[in-house]
């Protein structure tokens, strides 16, 4: 690898609701797998196969030629000791990495927060979505939330530009003024006019973006072309959020479980060849995680919460191949009936921090984990 | 006829005490006085309408139950906020809902959060002993705070630490050695399951007690021996000085002005101390009844000189623009996706982060909300085809074919509160009015475009930092 001159960026596609990890990384020769899953066991000669034991879902193609370029790492057996297996309760513990207690920061706004402490730019950290996802939150760090880019803004039901415009200048001029009213006012009017300036920022770029790549009309391939909007600007955003869900496929699960990861493959190959496209690309590792995995046999239509799960980071810099374990499958090595990790997250989290970002992970994910090596350098002179 | 001060001070209580209020309404309450209107809201005739839970099953069946899926039930609850007539019915639900904050996150069963909620709205005005032994055998609150878990040979301390940390006393009032045998009290205290309506529906879970699980032996708290059970452990809370001032703080912090985050309470003292005695007094002197409080509060000086201390919850803007807007009106398809609003703007109906609840004040305010809050109000109130909007509009116009700039400022600033601004805003916002001249209403052509810039106009009120507090 070189070294580059553009910061390390992430960005991280959460797989909400418990992707089925055996039937996404499938352990084909593996009889325990065919025995349990007797309804929806991935016939062998589907399966797209890796090595031989395991291979990737069939409507995962252009993951797997991705794999085959050396630019996928798969980690093995990830999650955590005594799994909740509630989605909500188990996605906080990834967002906030406290499984004991309820956490109040984000592992994301932590890391915003070490990488632009003065917060002098207010999209340093972008959400793509409704809301903002708690991985983000952490008070008094500015990040950018926004459903769709191509609407995103302040007072955008006002239609005609010269209007809105004029309003906008009066929002700068009435925020500007209320710092040094008082603290909840001067927060008030910080974060306002944060918020203003991240939108004109993400606007500009939007204004110089164009591809060849012609992504497919579902939500995350629209979620990814924002992300490579943005990302092209070379706006400095550092970390980028989407996700695409759901993946909780309690019954009849083959038909939606196809689609989506035919959606997921798709929009993830599309938006690097975008970002090749744009030179754009050898500064970007994408993470993929998903709450838990789930149930080993499943139920005669889909499959029930688990417990472990895999991990994929993608992208130039990672090594590729296959990091770690697969979970035992034989019955008796199973925790009520799930596979059991044995790959801490926050240790997954570690090696994307220190090895990519170069952060000091252990006051953002509060400890010390055993870390997977899937960065191969993140180009950043030692 | 009520005067100007009269108007502006109900405005005020309607923001606190419901979610805000039209013109139209204001002034009819006002007019009919303030300490009436109180009365009104906390004791409502019986002929003042609840929203139609009936008819919203009739037309959205979905939003009658969820499952593990929070969505039915937070619309189901927006449904109810928008459009009550008892707004403080509503309000107090919400409050209940912060002081025993129980989230779908772990309770995975959106149907006990709403059965809850109901709880809240039916008996969140009683009185206190008896809502806190509602609680205690609530269960989601039970399965919430693994009470469940609690047994005689293993107890579990976490319904017994936070009934004193989170929903009585506050940490400093009670040892470590009070916790553990508050849990001890509460063992047995359990739930079962109930059969399902239908086959593989989910189980459905009632309280129970069971004997075999409790703990009978001696047990020693806040200075009390004897044999007892989580109704003696309640009831000796209350005799604690401590808790009538908790409880007086939280509805401070939720009626009257910002107050620091509750695990700062024991540290930093209320910013008005008086206030909190006063209320305190007024709790235990009528045996923890909730009324009395809340009369005592919203007729007290304290409260009408606490205008824009608070900074509105997501809740209290969604709610408000809609009832302000008259949009969403009745069971609507648009509930379930707008039931999530707040949730956008950081406030999960039935999702608080953590037992303590929401943080609130400056809190709400990020840079990803600072956005959905602006924009949602803004979307709305410059849609003059809304109803509510389209009276502000005519009301805005009254009998003039002309208006000034400054004019048209004023009366919208009337219309959409009263709210007060600093004069540097006023100035902005007189000055965009400016841009475009003065306003004439005379023709058809000109009512049009003027009835535009009041819809702006009311946009750019809704971006200023003075609209985003209550």
């Amino acid at each position: 690898m070189t070294t580059r001159d553009k910061p390390p960026v992430l960005v991280v596609l959460q797989l909400t609701g418990g992707n089925d990890y055996m039937n996404t990384v499938i352990p084909y020769t593996d009889p325990n797998y065919y025995d349990s899953r007797t309804t929806l066991g991935i016939d062998q000669d589907s399966v797209l196969r890796v090595d031989d034991e395991l291979g990737f879902h069939p409507n995962m193609g252009p993951v797997k030629e991705i794999y085959d370029r050396g630019d996928v790492a798969v980690v093995h057996g990830v999650g955590y000791a005594n799994s909740p297996r509630s989605h909500f309760r188990s996605m906080d513990i990834w967002h906030t990495c406290e499984p004991d207690i309820i956490g109040t920061e984000g592992w994301l706004g932590r890391a915003i927060r070490d990488l632009d402490p003065d917060g002098e730019n207010p999209v340093t950290g972008v959400n793509i979505g409704q809301g903002m996802p708690r991985a983000m939150l952490v008070p008094g760090v500015s990040v950018a939330s926004l459903a769709d880019l191509s609407t995103y803004g302040l007072l955008t039901s006002i239609e005609q530009r010269e209007r809105r415009d004029k309003m906008l200048t009066r929002f700068v001029n009435m925020y500007g003024q209320a710092i040094g009213t008082g603290p909840v006012q001067d927060y008030l009017g910080q974060t306002g006019l944060d918020a203003l300036k991240g939108a004109d920022i993400l606007k500009d770029g939007l204004g110089r973006y164009s591809s060849g790549v012609e992504y497919a009309d579902d939500p995350i391939a629209k979620s990814l072309r924002d992300i490579a909007m943005i990302h092209t600007a070379d706006v400095g955003t550092r970390v980028f959020y989407c996700q695409h869900g759901s993946f909780d496929t309690h019954a009849a699960q083959a038909p939606s479980f196809d689609k989506l990861w035919t959606e997921v493959s798709g929009a993830i190959a599309d938006f690097w060849d975008d970002l090749r496209e744009h030179d754009a690309d050898d500064n970007v590792v994408m993470f993929l995680f998903s709450e838990f995995g789930r149930r080993v046999r499943d139920n005669g239509s889909g499959t029930d919460h688990g417990a472990a799960g895999a991990c994929f980071a993608i992208g130039p810099s990672v090594k590729g191949g296959m990091h770690g374990e697969y979970p035992e499958t034989r019955p008796e090595a199973l925790e009520q009936g799930d596979l059991v990790p044995n790959q801490d997250f926050r240790g997954v989290y570690s090696t994307i921090l220190e090895d990519w970002l170069d952060l000091d992970p252990v006051p953002i994910v509060n400890g010390h984990f055993e870390r997977p090596s899937f960065i191969e350098s993140n180009g950043v002179p030692a | 006829m009520p005067d100007s001060k009269d108007i502006v001070l109900m405005a005020h209580l309607m923001r606190r005490a419901g979610f805000g209020a039209t013109r139209d309404e204001v002034e009819r309450r006002a007019a009919k006085g303030y300490e009436e209107t109180v009365e009104e809201l906390i004791d409502p005739p019986d002929d003042v309408p609840r929203a139609d839970h009936h008819l919203l099953f009739r037309f959205i069946p979905s939003t009658e139950t969820g499952g593990p899926n929070p969505i039915p039930g937070a619309a189901q609850w927006l449904y109810h906020m928008v459009n009550t007539q008892c707004p403080l019915e509503e309000k107090m639900a919400l409050f209940w809902h912060h002081v025993f904050a129980t989230g779908n996150s772990k309770v995975d069963n959106d149907n006990h959060l709403t059965m809850q909620t109901q709880m809240f709205r039916e008996h969140g005005l009683g009185n206190y002993r008896d809502l806190l032994l509602r609680v205690a055998r609530n269960p989601a609150m039970i399965f919430w705070l693994d009470n469940n878990e609690n047994h005689k040979r293993a107890p579990n301390e976490n319904w017994g630490r936070e009934l004193l940390e989170l929903f009585s006393l506050g940490v400093g009032h009670y040892t470590e050695k009070d916790v553990f045998e508050c849990a001890r009290a509460f063992t047995g205290w359990t739930i079962a399951a109930k059969i399902p309506r239908a086959p593989l529906h989910r189980f459905n879970w009632r309280f129970e007690f069971r004997p075999e699980e409790h703990d009978y032996g001696q047990k020693t708290f806040l200075g009390r021996t004897g044999n007892f059970d989580g109704e003696d452990i309640i009831d000796i809370i209350l005799e604690q000085p401590a808790c009538p001032r908790f409880i007086a703080r939280h509805l401070y912090n939720f009626f009257v002005a910002d107050e620091p985050q509750v695990p700062a309470w024991s540290v930093e003292p209320p910013r008005d101390p008086e206030a909190i005695e006063s209320m305190a007094e007024a709790f235990v002197s009528s045996g923890y009844e909730i009324k009395p409080v809340l009369r005592a509060m919203f007729n007290s000086d304290f409260f009408k000189e606490s205008m824009y201390r608070k900074v509105k919850s997501p809740v209290d803007v969604v709610v408000g623009t809609l009832r302000l807007t008259g949009d969403l009106q009745g069971p609507d398809p648009r509930l379930a996706a707008a039931g999530q609003e707040p949730a956008y703007m950081g406030q999960s109906l039935h999702d608080p982060p953590s037992v303590e609840g929401w943080h609130t004040g400056r809190e709400w305010i990020n840079s990803g909300s600072v956005v959905k809050r602006i924009n949602f109000v803004a979307d709305r109130v410059s849609d003059v085809e809304l109803p509510g909007v389209r009276s502000i509009v005519e009301r805005v116009a009254g009998e003039d074919a002309a208006m000034t700039p400054g004019a048209l400022v004023d009366r919208c600033l009337e219309m959409i509160g009263p709210i007060e601004v600093s004069n540097d805003t006023r100035k902005e916002l007189v000055s965009h009015a400016e841009d475009e001249g003065p306003l004439a209403w005379a023709t058809d052509d000109e009512y049009k475009t003027s009835s535009r810039r009041v819809g702006d106009m009311l946009a750019l009120i809704a971006a200023t930092t003075e609209y985003q507090f209550a």
